[in-house]
């Protein structure tokens, strides 16, 4: 069957805007969550997120698109470009037909729609903007993208919350093997608004710890909730033999993918997380031996992880993977969290690195996992296993196989104990405070 | 991938008979907006669905949780599992799916809380102690596939697709290709939307999409016509019972038709505008008919998306014209939306439901309002009458903001190609 690869990725997370700013904090264990000052939260009991602090859109974007478009479209927008030459795709390299885009979206632009309905209620409805009609609903991303980039082949957008940036990245897959040459793939969000506030605290999954550093933390035994981050990533996915041909550098290739719902409560409310995990590792041709590292939801809520924490060591045995939740970092994003783990395993497979999982020291009784804790830790990349959970009981899990690096570019993976920048601007060796299997809370 | 059971909510009256009653008979339900005080708006009127959510066998807490588009999604779910004689203990729940479109959410109840939290629009920072403990469901309108997924005890991939105008039909394509690619044995699958609220018709209004035709309402969306001048907001839903071919006979379930195939594609051109020449649209439908190995020739009806937009009218022929080349003269053209309005993301839905009543029943349903022709528009627009006729093979198309355009292919069981 076509296999479908990725050339080019574009972040932008609460902890660094592009993807080289992302990483480099990544590794750092740099942490974008902080207070939300994007509006007056002091009135909410949570007021904890992850808020992109180092991006204008006017720096990247045309004045004309700034009117026109909500937060997380200029950012899927800015995103979409440093994805694009990242893979070095530029105008003319594919027929625009043979190209096409699938985002994923949970909330829409609602900053943007929060702003209309008061328009509309303080000022009547001839004061509703002329691109309300399109800048908030969820499918924006995916027609914002087609037309700046001219991308004229399928499209499609998804919704399953977190779950759904793994499902838009499926059905680029799949239009690949359609025929199409070239997807851009991901997910945004943001709703850093009252609106979208309210939406999540009315949830009753936030954390209302005010200590960024204890906030969120998925698997540990003082777990609480979750924070909110906004952002996402675009990734270029592509037809294997056509990368190849034109030589770019390829991370990684979309190896497996399955997702699955859990059962109701009233027929038994089994979870269908693991299912999703062998049906995507049967996909991909891989045993739970060979992979690497499981790029793990993390919800931060003590009954989630358990049930995340048991797939994991059912699956791949106790402390038998190493297991990490970058998230940390960020915060959730909805959509926007699994395609950025996926960039974060693509760059791990390319720096022979995983990222860490910051602030989080003992690991709750009965969780058998290898948490990679406090610092990266060197590996020799393998394929990836990425999880997703949406509220709900959405389940999505993707598997991902390292690339090959092109001629002529010397590919880092498979080196180990790479120098990681620090924040005072010296260097260390991420082999030096490694926590190796069962780490720092076996 | 067979099509084995329907319910469908449409404006006219709630359940597949009454929809297709309304839409054979040439029946419009299009009317003055009675949802809310319209007055101050410059498009009043739309084609509401008289739904009663006790009546409709709603429980108290269903009617208290979920947005009128979820209930209608709910409704149309359980008729059409009724009718797929599908029962929920004598299936395997993890190779059962759900797949279903929206467009615009459950923007009904995201205004109304929004009216409460904001003090009718006074306050930027809402007070959150006025919020549903539902809100969020609201603002993930991934919710709604959860719904129908707990419903159905569907325990497979479950997910909404939000291609705006296009969401009906590309949910129903999402859901064929995930048969075809062995990740469930049935798909519960369709569109919904509940969008007649003040925010939406602003919207419209904002940029004139929509017909200012307010002294005749019943007469206010006229697809194909000289005279047309924009949709009427709709409303509804429909769900389909999809499963593979296999799975149907070995469970003796009475098949509709065939889904043959889909394609979607983008018009990268603008947000709400359309090229003239139909070309993205066309490949569309180009590439639908080849992945259902058939021929533009054995296009017996295509179902238009026929918003009686000026644009849309002229693309859409365009687009038929260059897909279907001199066949395109030859085949009835009809838009159901001239008596349901645009209900956005279900429509492709009902649409999709109506094409499986055209093929098992024979009937080509009209395009009512079309009296005076448009010199511009020369295909054969099914004017005011249904049209008995056998029909083999049928395409459905949409378009919708975004620059969306979708195709897909529904066929009679054993025609055609081996």
């Amino acid at each position: 069957m076509t296999t479908a690869v990725i050339t080019g990725i574009g972040v932008a997370a609460p902890n660094g805007a592009g993807t080289e700013n992302f990483w480099a904090a990544t590794l750092r264990g740099e942490s974008g969550i902080g207070p939300v000052r994007r509006f007056d939260a002091r009135g909410y009991p949570a007021r904890l997120g992850g808020e992109i602090d180092d991006f204008d859109p006017a720096e990247h974007l045309p004045h004309r698109l700034l009117p026109q478009t909500d937060r997380m479209t200029q950012l899927a927008l800015t995103a979409s470009a440093w994805a694009l030459a990242d893979a070095g795709v530029e105008p003319g390299t594919y027929d625009p037909g043979e190209t096409g885009v699938t985002m994923a979206g949970a909330f829409g632009g609602f900053e943007y729609g929060q702003r209309e309905l008061e328009n509309l209620w303080r000022s009547g409805p001839e004061r509703v903007s002329v691109y309300m009609s399109f800048a908030w609903f969820y499918a924006v991303n995916t027609g914002q993208l087609s037309i700046r980039h001219a991308m004229r082949g399928p499209a499609g957008v998804v919704v399953g919350d977190q779950a759904g940036g793994l499902d838009a990245v499926a059905q680029a897959r799949r239009n690949i093997r359609k025929g199409a040459r070239l997807m851009l793939s991901g997910g945004f969000d943001s709703s850093f608004c009252p609106y979208g506030w309210v939406a999540r605290i009315s949830d009753g999954t936030l954390s209302t710890d005010e200590d960024p550093r204890t906030a969120y933390l998925p698997f540990d035994r003082r777990a609480r909730g979750q924070v909110p981050g906004e952002g996402g990533a675009v990734l270029v996915v592509e037809e294997a033999a056509a990368a190849r041909r034109r030589g770019t550098r390829i991370y990684g290739e979309i190896a497996g993918y399955a997702a699955t719902f859990d059962a109701a409560a009233r027929y038994g409310g089994e979870r269908g997380l693991g299912r999703a995990v062998e049906a995507a590792l049967a996909d991909a041709g891989v045993t739970a031996r060979e992979v690497g590292v499981v790029f793990a939801d993390g919800s931060g809520w003590p009954a989630d992880d358990r049930a995340e924490a048991e797939t994991i060591a059912a699956v791949f045995g106790p402390q038998g993977v190493p297991v990490t939740v970058p998230k940390t970092m960020t915060g959730r994003m909805s959509s926007g969290g699994a395609p950025v783990d996926l960039a974060g395993a693509l760059l791990a497979m390319r720096d022979g690195l995983i990222p860490p999982t910051v602030n989080v020291r003992t690991v709750a009784p009965g969780a058998r996992l290898d948490l990679v804790t406090g610092v990266p830790r060197p590996w020799q990349p393998g394929p990836a296993l990425v999880l997703a959970r949406g509220r709900g009981g959405f389940n999505s899990a993707m598997v991902l196989r390292p690339g090959t690096a092109a001629p002529g570019r010397t590919g880092a993976a498979g080196v180990t104990g790479r120098e990681i920048p620090t924040r005072s601007g010296g260097k260390r060796h991420a082999a030096d405070d490694t926590v190796g299997p069962g780490g720092d809370h076996a | 991938m067979v099509i084995t059971g329907l319910g469908v909510v449409a404006p006219g009256g709630v359940g597949t008979k009454a929809f297709w009653h309304l839409i054979t008979a040439g029946r419009t339900a299009t009317r003055p907006i009675t949802a809310f005080d319209a007055a101050a708006f410059r498009s009043r009127i739309a084609a509401e669905v008289d739904f009663e959510p006790a009546q409709a066998d709603l429980s108290h807490r269903e009617r208290r949780r979920l947005d009128r588009a979820a209930q209608f999604a709910l409704v149309a779910t359980r008729e059409a599992i009724a009718d797929s004689g599908l029962e929920p203990d004598r299936f395997d729940p993890t190779r059962v799916g759900v797949s279903l479109g929206t467009a615009v959410g459950a923007t009904c109840n995201l205004e109304s809380e929004y009216l409460a939290l904001s003090d009718t629009g006074r306050d930027w920072v809402l007070d959150h102690r006025y919020a549903s403990p539902h809100l969020y469901d609201y603002f993930m309108p991934g919710s709604m596939a959860a719904e129908i997924a707990a419903e159905c005890n569907a325990q497979g991939p479950a997910t909404v697709v939000s291609a705006g105008c296009t969401s009906g039909l590309d949910a129903v394509g999402h859901a064929a290709d995930l048969l075809r690619e062995g990740a469930a044995d049935v798909m519960v699958t369709g569109g919904t939307d509940a969008p007649i609220s003040p925010i939406t018709v602003a919207c419209f209004d904002a940029i004139r999409a929509t017909s200012p035709s307010n002294d005749d309402a019943a007469h206010a969306l006229r697809p194909f016509d000289r005279t047309r001048n924009g949709f009427v907001l709709g409303e509804g839903a429909a769900t389909l019972v999809l499963e593979t071919e296999e799975h149907a006979r070995a469970r003796g379930a009475r098949i509709y038709a065939e889904i043959a195939g889909f394609a979607s594609r983008s018009n990268a051109y603008h947000m709400t505008g359309l090229r003239p020449d139909g070309a993205e649209m066309a490949a569309a439908i180009t590439a639908a008919l080849a992945e259902s190995r058939r021929s533009p020739q054995s296009v017996d009806y295509v179902n238009a998306h026929g918003t009686a937009t000026k644009q849309n009218d002229r693309h859409e022929t365009a687009a038929l014209k260059r897909a279907l080349g001199p066949h395109a003269y030859r085949t009835p053209v009809s838009s159901i939306k001239s008596m349901i309005g645009h209900s956005l993301g279900a429509i492709g839905s009902i649409e999709i439901a109506a094409c499986t009543l055209a093929v098992d029943q024979g009937v080509v349903p009209p395009t009512a309002n079309l009296r005076e022709p448009d010199p511009e528009l020369d295909l054969d627009y099914v004017p005011l009458h249904a049209r008995e006729q056998r029909l083999d093979t049928v395409l459905s198309v949409g378009s919708g903001f975004g620059g969306f355009q979708s195709a897909i292919v529904l066929t009679r069981l054993g025609t055609g190609p081996a």
